[in-house]
């Protein structure tokens, strides 16, 4: 990174990671699934942040085809525990730059998910890494890691996207 | 029937084709039965290759209970209560590790892996204290089958083997001979799913054989997944009750019928040619296509372990409404090809997000709300009762989708309880 801060890329970089908690918290599967690049990872790690997710369980580990999928069994409308959907409320903040290198955006941010399903309410604080590609159709994702910080702790059921 | 400060009848409460909803909601139902079953019979805690070399440990626990298995300089695996015997200071924090002693953070009492009190600070404070009587707590009774430990509160009672019994130890026999080298490894490490419900009802699930074709129709449609046939009103898969509680869902008919190798698992031998190079090596020809027709077994062993095909669940009562599911891949010693499509398939199902496992504890949830209405007081377990029969090994079957196993474990339960 040079040490002259590139607001027009930030900008840009937070209008994208709004949009994505718009589409998230609004239940906008297939909207959010555009987003993503053909060689995606989607990544949320348990135990930890910095686990071996091809030696150890993570809680999500989905490449592009596995996030189509999870997309799909949203809309067979059969996905019980998000039928009905969780009501969602985020606040997506501390985003920041990590690095540039060629069309490939390395940022960190951070956010609060407020969630309300059957069960109860609950308040999910994730710290999140995401390696955003420039495509002609725009900024997609081509990685995003979810590390929920109680990920070493049991958790309730976590099926809305994060 | 309201709670009453009288003992609770479980012959009323537990009956041959229905249960009480009392059962999954009463303070006092689940106080007893941390007393008469997790702090009595065999409880599943871990396995040996979870602490493969000597000062390993590792956190683990029976229901409520937080205990530290380790394994001692002399090989042997301990179960320790993890609370120390000076003002009951939590003595271990780690999840694991590798050590020899432990010393509490509290005043620096200092246990070694086994257990005994090696010294305290300051000895000159303490007069006639005995050493011998101030060690960790122990679990009673531990023993191992198969690289499977387990756990007893109480001093006597029936052996491991005794408790398990023909059935438990035949899954776990069929189990391991999945690997070319006849073990089974649990180092893929675990996702804990926490839910808002009654251990009970996750037991009962794991071997309803009536369930998958509603709650997993989601993903067995677009997943193009052949479970959900396993499950049908045509399979040939039997539900088996084997007895002291242990339930299985026997797919081997279907698989037997199907006749692919590997097709337990979705996939065939051209896609895993050192796995069955390595099968055939070690069990001959014959004897390991019989192995790869036949897949791991879905067995529920009471009260805790959930052997699952290609995972294991080790469920652990909380509180009468909060349970806790640990769920790991299973691992094949010998077998990495395998074992990294098992994590995969693993991940994908199970644990929080899955795509399995978040619509069960879904209906764990709904079903522990529903059960605090009032009526009609009873859940009905009478599915298939009119078709079951004896096998030829002597166990109750019933067809795939029958609640034979639900019974079976009911009434193990009932003998639990109104044991003296
Ligand atoms: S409580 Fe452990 S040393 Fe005092
Ligand atoms: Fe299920």
């Amino acid at each position: 990174m040079s040490s002259q801060l590139d607001l027009a890329l930030l900008a840009e970089v937070q209008q994208f990671l709004y949009m994505e908690a718009r589409l998230q918290d609004s239940n906008l599967y297939s909207e959010w699934e555009a987003l993503w690049t053909d060689d995606a990872i989607y990544w949320v790690p348990a135990n930890g942040a910095d686990i071996d997710p091809e030696e150890q369980m993570s809680i999500i580990y989905d490449n592009r085809s596995r996030i189509g999928l999870r997309i799909k069994q949203f809309y067979t409308g059969k996905r019980h525990t998000q039928a009905p959907a969780s009501a969602l409320g985020r606040v997506v903040s501390n985003i920041e730059l990590l690095d540039v290198t060629g069309d490939e955006i390395k940022v960190a941010s951070s956010a609060m998910i407020f969630e309300c399903n059957l069960r109860a309410d609950t308040i999910w604080a994730t710290r999140n890494e995401f390696l955003l590609r420039r495509t002609e159709e725009g900024l997609r994702m081509a990685r995003k890691k979810v590390v929920l910080v109680n990920n070493e702790k049991p958790l309730y059921t976590l099926s809305f996207l994060v | 029937m309201e709670s009453q400060s009288s003992t609770p009848n479980f012959a009323d409460l537990v009956q041959s084709d229905r249960v009480h909803g009392s059962l999954y909601t009463n303070e006092e139902i689940f106080q007893l039965e941390l007393e008469k079953i997790w702090y009595k019979t065999w409880v599943y805690v871990g396995h040996t290759s979870e602490v493969p070399n000597a000062n390993d440990f590792v956190s683990k626990s029976i229901g409520p209970q937080p205990l530290i298995m380790t394994r001692g300089r002399d090989g042997v695996i301990r179960l320790l209560l993890n609370r120390c015997p000076h003002r009951a200071n939590q003595v271990c924090l780690q999840a694991k590790g590798n050590r020899g002693s432990f010393t509490c953070p509290y005043h620096g009492w200092t246990f070694s892996n086994s257990g005994e009190l090696r010294g305290f600070p300051f000895p000159e404070g303490y007069d006639t204290a005995d050493r011998s009587e101030l060690g960790l707590g122990q679990v009673n009774r531990v023993a191992e089958y198969k690289g499977f430990v387990f756990g007893s509160f109480a001093d006597e009672g029936p052996s491991l083997e005794e408790h398990l019994g023909a059935g438990g130890r035949d899954a776990i026999d069929r189990l391991v001979q999945t690997s070319p080298e006849g073990e089974v490894e649990i180092t893929a490490g675990f996702l804990q799913h926490r839910a808002k419900a009654n251990w009970k009802f996750i037991v009962e699930n794991e071997t309803d054989g009536y369930h998958p074709q509603f709650v997993h129709a989601s993903i067995f449609s677009i997943a193009k997944s052949g479970i959900g046939d396993l499950y049908s009103n045509d399979s040939t898969a039997v539900a088996r009750d084997l007895g002291d509680g242990h339930t299985e869902n026997d797919l081997r008919p279907e698989f037997r019928r199907i006749d692919k190798p590997m097709n337990w698992f979705g996939t065939n031998e051209a896609r895993l040619p050192d796995y069955v190079e390595k099968m055939k090596a070690a069990y001959g020809e014959e004897k390991a296509r019989e192995i790869m027709i036949d897949g791991t077994p879905h067995v529920m062993i009471f009260p805790n372990l959930f052997i699952a095909e290609i995972q294991i669940f080790v469920i652990q009562a909380l509180a009468v409404d909060e349970s806790i599911q640990h769920v790991t891949a299973l691992q094949f010693k010998g077998a990495p090809d395998l074992n990294r499509r098992l994590r995969q398939q693993t991940m994908g199902s199970v644990g929080p997000a899955g795509f399995l496992l978040a619509d069960d504890s879904e209906m764990y949830e709904r079903t522990q709300r529903g059960v605090k209405s009032k009526m009609p007081e009873w859940n009905y377990l009478g599915r298939g009762k009119h078709r079951e029969r004896r096998d030829a090994d002597g166990f109750m079957v019933g067809d795939a989708t029958d609640e034979v196993t639900s019974r079976g474990i009911w009434r193990h339960y009932r003998e639990l309880m109104e044991a003296k």
